[in-house]
């Protein structure tokens, strides 16, 4: 007769694993319960980091990336400079520029709510003359109004930025200069020009008539073929001003924005580390169960062996167990972290996502703790002597 | 060949010097029904651990069903565990929980059965001790006589070439002490080869064959 001891199927592997947790439910369920606190703290960590980068990536998209930026520096002795006037008419002639357009400030005027508020409390908000492609060009929009156009452009007529507006208290006429100006329309919130959140905007040719504005563009705004926005950086400095391409600075506001990704991620990483502190802590219980588990039944590892089980089958059983333990909290985990993630990302109007990197990796995490925590106590059980836990 | 169980000057010494068997031989062939009888400290419990390979012995041979426990590995014994010896012990050694057919399966795990079989397999065992009104109580919902019937279909589930049992009637009542007596006598009449450890001498005395020990000798 063959002495090959028979191989424990895994169905029955499976079993076995079972019986040991549904002998004691509640220590079971309590034991996964901080690998799924584990579990789900990552998740939601990964889950609520994705879920903002999607919606910052829609929000790009939406925006375009394809959009730069021209502003005066300064000069090699540190005073402000200026751009020349054709600046922007020469930067319009570079091939892949599709528009570019130019804002100026207004440089010694103020605006007020009406002609009773003290000169001075401006509110710091600025004056910008404006051409009409200006709206288009930064990709902004309208809360309430019109936008100028050719005819109100050279009329005493504002547009106000959405932080303006809401400083002056959406008046419907605003005191400049010496002369009530209509308020034409409110403008939304332009996240790639966000200076303009804080200006009123005048027509470039009322800015000359009414408020002695000297024609300088201060911020000139492009648009390009999106694979030759590079080539178009490296070559505006010098075209806007061709004397002097030092005292011009050029800006990508998209890269702003991307910017913010960097912070989060820094973030992210911060709060995943205290995720798989829970998670370690959730192991340690599940090893400190396991442990006494095998405390505990002396008897039935007696038994089994007595049955006929061989050291590798005893050990093969306690992982299991414990394999078993931690996927139960590694799944409830998993689930309670994208509930948690949707339910963070529709309070913020965000798209839920969860990267299936993070729920595969959830899931395997839990394994490899189950197989560590499992093994000691495991190991543990299986060296015992029979007769000595018979004995017991 | 017809011992199933051959101690050839067999002596088992723990650390520290305790010896709880001195030189002992005995033979068992197929079909016996004998009792292992002494007091506590007599080395019956040693005698069972030796035979049921659970241990081995410091000095002699041991042979069960024609192997030589020497010359196996812990993986071999546990196999010849699982297919050719069944235990029954004074403390039942049920799961709770678990259903006696449940239970009853577990006794055929190791020798690689499938659960199908292992469980009408368990059925059929059950029936065999007198319990197939009991199939699916958990040991808490049976009386102690049912519950070490529950212990003893565990080991001939299997169709064991020896069972040993333990101080059987250790934890019963005298009236299922009996019944259960009288079942090892009813298994032993239909074939099975069984082993009695107890220091009870009425018991020991009501089988065909006694093997009296004293200070880890049979005398």
């Amino acid at each position: 007769m063959s002495l090959d001891p028979a191989r424990l199927r895994p169905a029955d592997l499976l079993r076995l694993g079972g019986y040991g947790l549904r002998a004691r439910p509640l220590r079971a369920v309590l034991s996964a319960l901080g690998i799924a606190i584990g579990i789900a703290a990552m998740i939601a960590v990964v889950g609520i980091s994705s879920s903002s980068r999607a919606d910052l990536d829609r929000e790009l998209a939406a925006l375009g990336t394809n959009m730069l930026t021209v502003a005066p520096g300064q000069t090699m002795f540190g005073d402000e400079a200026t751009l020349p006037d054709e600046s922007v008419s020469m930067i319009r002639r570079i091939g892949p520029v599709l528009a570019a357009t130019a804002t100026g400030a207004v440089a010694d005027s103020a605006v007020y709510r009406t002609d009773k508020i003290p000169s001075g409390e401006t509110n710091g908000i600025a004056v910008l003359a404006a051409e009409q492609a200006l709206l288009e060009t930064v990709g902004g929009s309208l809360a309430s109004g019109t936008w100028l156009n050719a005819a109100t452009g050279r009329f005493p007529v504002v547009v106000l930025g959405s932080a303006a507006a809401r400083r002056l208290g959406s008046p419907p006429t605003v005191w400049m200069d010496g002369r009530w100006w209509t308020v034409a329309g409110v403008l939304k919130p332009v996240p790639l020009a966000p200076e303009i959140d804080q200006s009123v905007l005048v027509g470039w040719k009322a800015a000359g008539t009414y408020l002695g504005f000297d024609g300088h563009p201060t911020t000139v705004y492009t648009r390009s073929v999106d694979a030759q926005v590079e080539a178009v950086r490296a070559v505006l400095a010098a075209t806007a001003n061709p004397a002097d391409p030092a005292e011009v600075t050029v800006s990508k506001p998209s890269d702003a924005l991307a910017a913010r990704r960097a912070t989060n991620d820094t973030f992210t990483a911060l709060l995943l580390g205290l995720g798989a502190v829970a998670l370690l802590v959730g192991g340690i219980g599940v090893a400190n169960t396991m442990v006494i588990s095998v405390l505990e039944r002396r008897a039935e590892i007696g038994l089994r062996r007595s049955l006929g089980a061989t050291r590798g089958q005893i050990r093969t059983q306690f992982v299991a167990e414990s394999l078993l333990l931690s996927l139960l909290g590694g799944a409830v985990g998993v689930f309670l972290g994208y509930v948690v993630t949707g339910l963070y990302a529709i309070t913020q109007t965000w798209p839920t996502v969860v990267p299936a990197w993070a729920l595969i990796g959830g899931v395997g995490a839990t394994v490899g703790i189950g197989a560590v925590a499992g093994l000691y106590p495991a190991i543990r059980a299986a060296r015992l002597a029979p007769t000595e836990a018979l004995a017991t | 060949m017809t011992a199933v169980i051959e101690l050839a000057g067999v002596s088992k010494s723990y650390p520290g010097g305790v010896t709880a068997v001195r030189s002992v031989d005995l033979a068992v062939e197929y079909g016996e029904l004998v009792a292992i009888v002494g007091p506590s400290g007599s080395g019956k419990s040693t005698m069972l651990h030796l035979i049921g390979t659970l241990d081995r012995p410091t000095h002699g041979t041991v042979r069960i069903d024609g192997h030589d426990v020497a010359t196996l590995s812990d993986r071999q014994l546990s196999a010849l565990r699982a297919r050719r010896i069944g235990f029954v012990f004074q403390q039942f050694h049920l799961a709770p929980g678990r259903d006696a057919v449940a239970n009853v399966a577990d006794g055929l795990l190791y020798a690689g059965v499938h659960k199908k079989e292992r469980e009408w397999r368990a059925e059929a065992a059950l029936v065999r001790v007198g319990l197939g009104d009991r199939l699916t109580h958990r040991p808490h919902e049976l009386s102690g006589g049912e519950r070490q019937r529950v212990a003893i279909a565990r080991a001939v589930a299997g169709d064991p070439a020896v069972l040993l049992a333990d101080e059987p009637t250790g934890n019963l009542d005298s009236v299922s002490g009996a019944g259960v007596v009288e079942l090892l006598r009813e298994l032993n009449a239909a074939g099975t080869t069984i082993m009695v450890i107890t220091h009870d001498h009425e018991i020991a005395d009501g089988l065909p064959r006694q093997v009296p020990m004293r200070d880890g000798r049979v005398v």
